[in-house]
């Protein structure tokens, strides 16, 4: 169409069609190369993600596992009469049955007995009391029995003791890896799933630690800070995006909110100390005070996610119930918050998974004690799930090393299963206008 | 037709609705209207008509007090609603929004159900005491919104779900379920085709029997069809207020005639 009307004679220009097509090759240029670079990005990302998952699982995986021992006990009256109960030699009785199995050892020799008895977990004894204690006629009977091996001979089960290297400097010596091979043979020797890692609280033995404190303290602790961070922050939020008007003092509080989300979790965890510990003289260890310090540092989140969904909410909805006279309380509540709702939730659940993976403010008011039983409430003393971590990372055992990447999978899990809610709250929500 | 209405205009011209004396919008710098006087009356149709950005809807939205959720908006001068200053402390504006209905220029359903957005006004002003009610506010308004038919079986699903133009004869039944004395529309048929619109307008002319209607609208023969005043509005001035048929036969002045001759705009 421009050539028709351009005049003859005038050097001829390069028609648009073709200055379009020379760009559109620059453009096309452009557009690969950015795709590259964002899959570049992603994989890499991909490649952490994987190598971190991959190498907590290939530590972790054996304490989803615990060995066990099956023994035929002869609950021996001498050892145990009834009217010492709930005292006796639970674990001579113990001893004197896995001697048993184990033709040719001497149990006179102090020495033996006490590595014969090294084979059971120090915890086994206390089920074989509780037993007895529940139903005293056993008392001069046999009963069979399954327990925890100990930590060493759980790790050897599992294959992560070499038996080529020298005696002298193996945990387990040559007998007692002949001990083992011969109960393995005799088929008293079993690996089933390790329930105690849910059900058991920590331990000083790896083989009986379990995470069951912690979850519990970890639960309170959560559901503190959900009952207070998220109407706090909705409120908060509300009132700032809403209501409050727009002036120097609600620009210093935005401004302040922005930065108290910015705030290092450490110092919030001084503050928890110094405040709700030291003035309140609120209990030490309690997941009550754990989470009243995570609501502090998940409020700003909850703020921040409420009011950008607020903004989202298109003013053509509040204009459509303004003008059918609804009050600025109504249109809020009745349209805006509702509308609102898949963002303030999502937002809430991240904020919330952050707070489950915090530790240096737990750690500040004193959840990472050595506590053996679950809390009954919040104000009990308690672990939480990182702290647990944080203790069990620091314990010497071996039997601990993959305890802690176990338990690390399982706050993972946790945290993989709260943003799954969030993205299935998102979609179920999630209107169109 | 015509003949009926100039008799029927001549006899109710004498009440006026609104009144507004020396109004003047800014937004901020920008001055959206000045100096605007202008007689509503009550039981009649009133079209606002002028280019596009020359302050129709800004105006219209001084009738009802919406430019106050606009923090950059100042509304300065005297409306009066039956004599009563709608700009006074003493008013509500929540009140007066259920007095003053409003259809606006782009259709915005609530994301809930037909039915719901329908009952959502005579639910919060308290109009109906029952369920039954409720249904007959419901089917009633949606049939004077010219939609009842096409939406009487799936009164349960969402309202955004609608067309453009179902969504705004929805929007307009919406605003009329709360029985206001005034209605403003801006611009209530942009997104309708034709056999909408000849509904949307037939309904705006059985409206003038109860209510006084104000209708912004860039299409000359819709405002000489539904409207007995018009008011032509350029560059943020009320430049010609009239019977609609004096502004179209005989426009006073020339930037009137240039606009209804479509020279301008
Ligand atoms: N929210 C706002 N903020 C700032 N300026 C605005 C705002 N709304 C309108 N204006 C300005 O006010 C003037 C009048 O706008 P208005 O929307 O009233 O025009 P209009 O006559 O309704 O136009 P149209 O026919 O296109 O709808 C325009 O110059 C516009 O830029
Ligand atoms: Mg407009």
């Amino acid at each position: 169409m421009t050539d028709a009307t351009m005049p003859t004679g005038t050097p001829r220009k390069a028609s648009s069609s073709e200055l379009v097509a020379a760009s559109l090759k620059r453009r096309r240029r452009k557009q690969t190369r950015l795709q590259w670079i964002g899959l570049g990005a992603i994989s890499i990302a991909f490649g952490m993600l994987f190598i971190l998952v991959a190498s907590l699982v290939s530590s972790g995986w054996t304490a989803f596992t615990q060995t066990h021992i099956t023994l035929s006990v002869y609950v021996d009256p001498e050892e145990v009469p009834l009217k010492r109960l709930p005292r006796g030699g639970f674990d001579d009785v113990l001893a004197v049955s896995v001697a048993k199995m184990l033709p040719g050892t001497d149990m006179s020799v102090r020495a033996t007995a006490k590595s014969v008895e090294g084979i059971l977990s120090k915890g086994a004894q206390f089920k074989l009391r509780d037993m007895v204690v529940a139903d005293p006629g056993l008392i001069g009977q046999s009963v069979t029995l399954k327990v925890p091996v100990s930590d060493p001979f759980d790790q050897l089960n599992k294959g992560l003791i070499d038996r080529d290297t020298p005696d002298e400097f193996r945990r387990v010596k040559n007998t007692e890896i002949a001990w083992f091979d011969t109960l393995k043979d005799q088929g008293a020797i079993s690996k089933p799933f390790n329930w105690a890692l849910f059900t058991n609280a920590d331990s000083r033995f790896p083989e009986l630690a379990g995470l069951k404190g912690a979850l519990v303290g970890s639960f309170w602790a959560l559901l503190t800070c959900f009952l207070i961070a998220f109407p706090l922050g909705i409120g908060a939020a509300i009132y700032l995006e809403e209501f409050a008007p727009r002036n120097r003092f609600s620009d210093l509080i935005e401004v302040n909110i922005n930065n108290l989300a910015a705030v290092p979790s450490v110092v919030f965890g001084l503050l928890a100390l110094a405040v709700f510990i030291g003035w309140f003289g609120l209990p030490r260890s309690a997941p009550f005070v754990g989470g009243l310090t995570l609501a502090l540092m998940t409020m700003p989140t909850i703020i921040i996610a409420t009011r950008a969904a607020l903004k989202a909410v298109p003013p053509s909805i509040r204009e459509a119930a303004l003008g059918l006279g609804a009050s600025k309380q109504q249109v809020v509540f009745q349209h805006v918050l509702p509308l609102a709702m898949p963002g303030v939730l999502t937002g809430t659940i991240i904020g919330l998974a952050q707070a489950l993976g915090e530790t240096a403010p737990l750690l500040l008011i004193g959840m990472n004690a050595f506590i053996t039983s679950a809390a009954n409430s919040p104000f009990d003393s308690a672990t939480a799930l990182p702290t647990q971590i944080f203790i069990w990372a620091d314990s010497p055992e071996r039997g601990f090393v993959s305890r802690t990447s176990a338990a690390i999978l399982v706050l993972l899990g946790f945290l993989v299963m709260m943003n799954a809610v969030a993205i299935y709250l998102r979609q179920k929500f999630e209107r169109k206008w | 037709m015509n003949d009926m209405r100039k008799i029927e205009r001549d006899v109710k011209m004498t009440d006026t609705k609104i009144t507004a004396r020396g109004v003047n919008v800014h937004y901020g710098d920008t001055h959206a209207i000045k100096d605007v006087d202008v007689d509503i009356a009550d039981k009649t149709v009133t079209a606002f008509i002028g280019p596009s950005g020359c302050g129709k809807s800004t105006f219209l939205r001084c009738l009802n007090r919406m430019n106050d959720t606009i923090d950059i908006c100042r509304v300065q001068g005297d409306i009066r609603l039956d004599g009563q200053d709608i700009y006074d402390k003493r008013v509500d504006p929540v009140q007066l929004r259920a007095k003053v209905g409003m259809v606006f220029q782009k259709p915005n359903p609530f994301p809930k159900s037909i039915y719901d957005n329908i009952a959502y006004g005579p639910r919060i002003h308290g109009l109906a005491r029952s369920k039954a009610d409720l249904d007959v506010i419901v089917e009633k308004s949606l049939r004077r919104g010219a939609i009842w038919d096409e939406v009487k079986d799936r009164l349960d699903q969402p309202g955004t779900g609608l067309s453009g133009g179902q969504q705004q004869r929805l929007c307009i039944a919406r605003a009329i379920a709360t029985e206001p004395e005034v209605l403003l529309m801006d611009e209530p048929c942009s997104a309708l085709d034709p056999i909408a619109t000849a509904q949307v307008e037939e309904l705006i002319d059985e409206l003038r029997r109860d209510y006084s209607v104000v209708v912004v609208t860039h299409s000359m023969q819709q405002a000489a069809r539904v409207s007995q005043n018009t008011a032509f509005f350029h560059l943020g001035h009320l430049v010609e207020f009239n019977v609609t048929d004096q502004i179209f036969t005989n426009p006073q002045d020339s930037r009137t005639e240039s606009y209804i001759t479509g020279r301008i705009g």
